[in-house]
């Protein structure tokens, strides 16, 4: 049998030369694609490369502008996403297409047929989450929610439906490793039943290990068509990129310096009911270290990197120390001052205004702390335009930022792209502190490549980094210390080279300093 | 029994404001922000009015304030929704145009005795002391308000529709996607303001004053705007807010007939003040705020496609 067979008969769905256009720009380009009964199908591409509009076509979100979409054998015309769900397509976005003022059932009931009553939506929900490991309140507002748990809502909302074919954005970016093997067996499931899945993710070994066949995408066009199980990721990344992914070089044998960034039994009491308090938290970073921080979602991350940023400063102002000065109880512009820098984990609305430009964001975030280099005109504070558009250029050309146009808004690079640009922009400042929440979340392999490498190469410069992220991978790139948050406590730091995917696994699920007492053992 | 006339009165000057808001407050859960509910309540009463004289039925007038104000909302809805004016200043010119264009239309009625709309009176429970002519001797548009906000009530936060104009108010882009119809919902959010509005300036001009003087709305569009805001979004505040503003207003009308010695400026800026102090107590939560707040309120919504 010919594995890349494109005229198989039975095919669930098959797409014939579909194109989608975007004034004179082609962001899909004539793509044919054909999914089996019963396949798990991985869509690989690089941020750009046109899989989210493919995707928004097939779920009726744009219309195409030209080709064909046949559906068990018949042409259909997909106008909107009721439309694909009555065909029996369900989709989990990568952006969550959630309302943050509703509830997790009410989110969910918005989605499925009318006449089915809250109270029996809320039953079969947490029946559903439950069974497939991905458990949820239903009556939680999703405001309160973090990233983790929205994402849950959106997969069990895609399950309630009933599918044949499931399209999965990035599913796993933001699970654990045991919450995604959790996943795998339910998409297994899926398939056992007869479903298809679509299946969007830059993990190329997460592609290899569960997709029966792969489609790989590049500015727009299918460039190849693989059983991804017979190729190496070396062999994939290069059918996505065009070339080599660069590996990243760890940290490892940097000379450690003095300690720039301290925290002494940070304790925050939880600013809302929903909330992680810390409790009685302690880290150091030294010059030339990379500290990471493993956990799963929601178990204080953001409250920690909120109190280390100074966006809510903490009561105690000696609990936090960034170059041995007391900064606690300072704001974010304080530390800045200092030599600190920050990447929030949201790119769009908190780390960049998405609709002001590159420059802007630029004049923003540094405004302060290069005052005198973008400002002029004293207490007027007269912006140098032509000074702070140079100076984005300079980054984006540092950082590799593609872009359409000079200056263009912030909201119009790609996620990949843009956090590429909001590094870059920090570390233009050659900061002696880094702190970084989820610096590569939905971010392609070749820009979270060059991300990481340049987390690394700063620390290797003398800069101290913190690093919180939920992607083992990551961490194990970028670490030369390892600690794990749970609950708002934060296990030892141990160095990387000691610490194994089983150990984090156990210090995340709360087995506190045992495991670390076995990875010293280790030693 | 003065309490009793007092209770009345308060009544009757709660009841436009509880209507006009409840109707605002589902416009705006839509995501949609009408700035011209002055205008529209004040199209309502004249209108009303002129229905009212022309039939001599004043039952007939108040649906023809209900339909007016439904229809000059329509005006709103069809430059905000399907042209994408900016909501704030549309909202304001329908304002503008409203109290205009009824100044002209009542001309001829102005000093012309007004038909009021008369209490309806249920055997048996009108006669019950104290309660029985407060709650069970009144016109139609207070029972009106009272099955308005459990109406309300109940579309918004038990029914299919009111959640999906819910969630539509607080992101349209998800909603879309979703395949909800965000403006079919939106144009009929907006005329079930315009529509309450309209009923809300009926009984001005043929219950709380059965006349028509021009200008006769007198700022309450603009209150009820104010209650809206400080009930963040949510329909039984908005009637503790009226009620409070009413109360309030008559109490500061007896104390100056009283003659007590406080400057009469002051009185009479006591509704207002005493109903921002109130809400804003009442809405100190700032999560609950967050939640009940329509994130996309006054944004224009384009389909991507």
């Amino acid at each position: 049998m010919k594995p890349h067979d494109m005229s198989r008969p039975d095919a669930l769905l098959s797409v014939r030369k579909l194109t989608k256009l975007f004034g004179s720009f082609a962001a899909c380009d004539g793509i044919d694609i054909e999914i089996q009964p019963g396949e798990i199908h991985a869509l690989l591409g690089e941020n750009g490369a046109g899989k989210s509009t493919l995707v928004k076509m097939l779920f009726g979100v744009l219309t195409p502008s030209a080709g064909q979409i046949v559906w068990k054998g018949q042409p259909v015309r997909i106008g909107s996403p009721g439309e694909a769900r009555k065909t029996g397509i369900g989709m989990v976005f990568q952006h969550f297409s959630l309302f943050e003022a509703l509830t997790v059932a009410e989110n969910i009931a918005l989605s499925l047929d009318p006449g089915i009553s809250l109270a029996r939506i809320s039953d079969e929900a947490a029946a559903l989450s439950h069974a497939y490991g991905l458990p949820l309140d239903p009556k939680a507002h999703v405001a309160d929610l973090s990233v983790g748990e929205r994402q849950r809502i959106e997969i069990v909302r895609a399950l309630l439906q009933n599918p044949q074919l499931i399209i999965l954005d990035e599913p796993t970016s933001v699970l654990t490793p045991q919450e995604a093997d959790r996943l795998f067996e339910t998409l297994a499931k899926l398939k056992a039943e007869g479903r298809s899945v679509l299946y969007i993710s830059h993990r190329l070994e997460e592609v290899q290990r569960i997709c029966d066949r792969a489609t790989v995408l590049r500015h727009g066009k299918v460039t190849g068509a693989c059983d991804p199980k017979r190729e190496t990721p070396a062999s994939l990344a290069r059918m996505m990129v065009g070339n080599e992914v660069a590996t990243v070089s760890a940290a490892g044998t940097t000379t450690r310096g003095d300690v720039l960034l301290q925290a002494r039994n940070l304790n925050v009491p939880a600013r809302t009911p929903f909330a992680v308090s810390l409790k009685n938290l302690s880290l150091t970073v030294r010059s030339g270290e990379v500290l990471a921080i493993a956990g799963v979602a929601g178990n204080g991350q953001s409250e920690l990197f909120d109190a280390l940023s100074g966006e809510y400063p903490v009561a105690d102002n000696d609990a936090i120390r960034i170059r041995d000065h007391a900064v606690g109880a300072s704001g974010i512009t304080a530390r800045r001052l200092i030599g600190a820098s920050f990447v929030p984990e949201e790119r769009h609305g908190h780390a960049a205004v998405t609709g002001m430009s590159l420059s802007d964001n630029l004049v923003l975030a540094r405004s302060q702390s290069d005052r005198r280099a973008f400002l002029t005109g004293g207490p007027l504070g007269i912006i140098r335009h032509k000074i702070v558009r140079e100076a984005a250029k300079r980054i984006s050309a540092a950082m590799d930022v593609r872009k359409s146009g000079e200056d263009p808004p912030a909201g119009s690079l790609s996620g990949g792209n843009l956090q590429k640009f909001i590094v870059g922009r920090e570390l233009d400042r050659q900061p002696s502190v880094m702190i970084v929440n989820q610096p590569t979340w939905g971010v392609d392999a070749g820009a979270a490549s060059r991300i990481r490498q340049a987390l690394v190469d700063l620390a290797k410069s003398g800069s101290a980094v913190l690093v919180i992220s939920q992607d083992l991978d990551e961490i194990f790139e970028v670490a030369t210390e390892i600690a794990v948050i749970n609950e708002g406590r934060l296990s030892n730091a141990y160095p990387a080279q000691d610490m194994t995917r089983e150990k984090i696994g156990l210090l995340m699920g709360g087995a506190h300093d045992k495991a670390g007492a076995e990875a010293q053992h280790a030693h | 029994m003065i309490l009793e006339a007092i209770i009345l009165t308060v009544i009757t000057a709660a009841t436009p404001l509880v209507v006009a808001a409840l109707g605002e407050l589902v416009t705006e859960r839509s995501g949609v922000l009408n700035l011209g509910v002055e205008g529209m309540m004040i199209m309502g009463a004249v209108g009303a009015f002129a229905v009212a004289q022309m039939t001599g039925n004043p039952y007939l007038g108040l649906l023809a304030g209900i339909a007016v104000g439904a229809l000059f909302s329509l005006l709103f809805g069809f430059l905000t929704l399907t042209l994408v004016t900016n909501q704030v200043a549309t909202g304001l010119a329908l304002t503008i145009l409203g109290l205009g264009a009824s100044g002209m239309i009542g001309e001829t009625w102005v000093g012309v005795p007004g038909i009021k709309l008369q209490a309806i009176y249920i055997p048996g429970l009108s006669d019950i002391p104290v309660i029985g002519p407060i709650l069970f001797h009144q016109d139609i548009v207070f029972y009106l308000s009272i099955a308005l906000l459990i109406g309300v009530n109940w579309f918004l936060f038990r029914s299919r529709t009111g959640l999906m104009l819910r969630a539509i108010g607080d992101n349209h882009g998800s909603a879309h996607a979703l395949g909800i119809d965000v403006l079919r919902v939106r144009y009929l959010s907006v005329m079930f303001g315009g529509a309450c509005a309209g009923l809300a300036g009926a009984q001005l001009s043929l219950v709380y004053t059965p006349q028509w003087v021009e200008d006769m709305s007198a700022g309450r569009g603009w209150i009820a705007l104010a209650l809206v805001v400080f009930s963040s979004w949510r329909p039984w505040r908005v009637l503790a807010g009226g009620y409070l503003f009413g109360a309030v207003t008559i109490g500061q009308l007896h104390t100056q007939a009283l003659g007590v010695n406080v400057p009469s400026q002051f009185l009479s800026a006591l509704p207002y003040a005493a109903t921002v102090v109130v809400l804003v107590l009442i809405s100190r939560n700032r999560r609950t705020t967050l939640i009940n707040t329509p994130a996309s309120l006054g944004k224009p919504f384009v389909p991507d496609r």
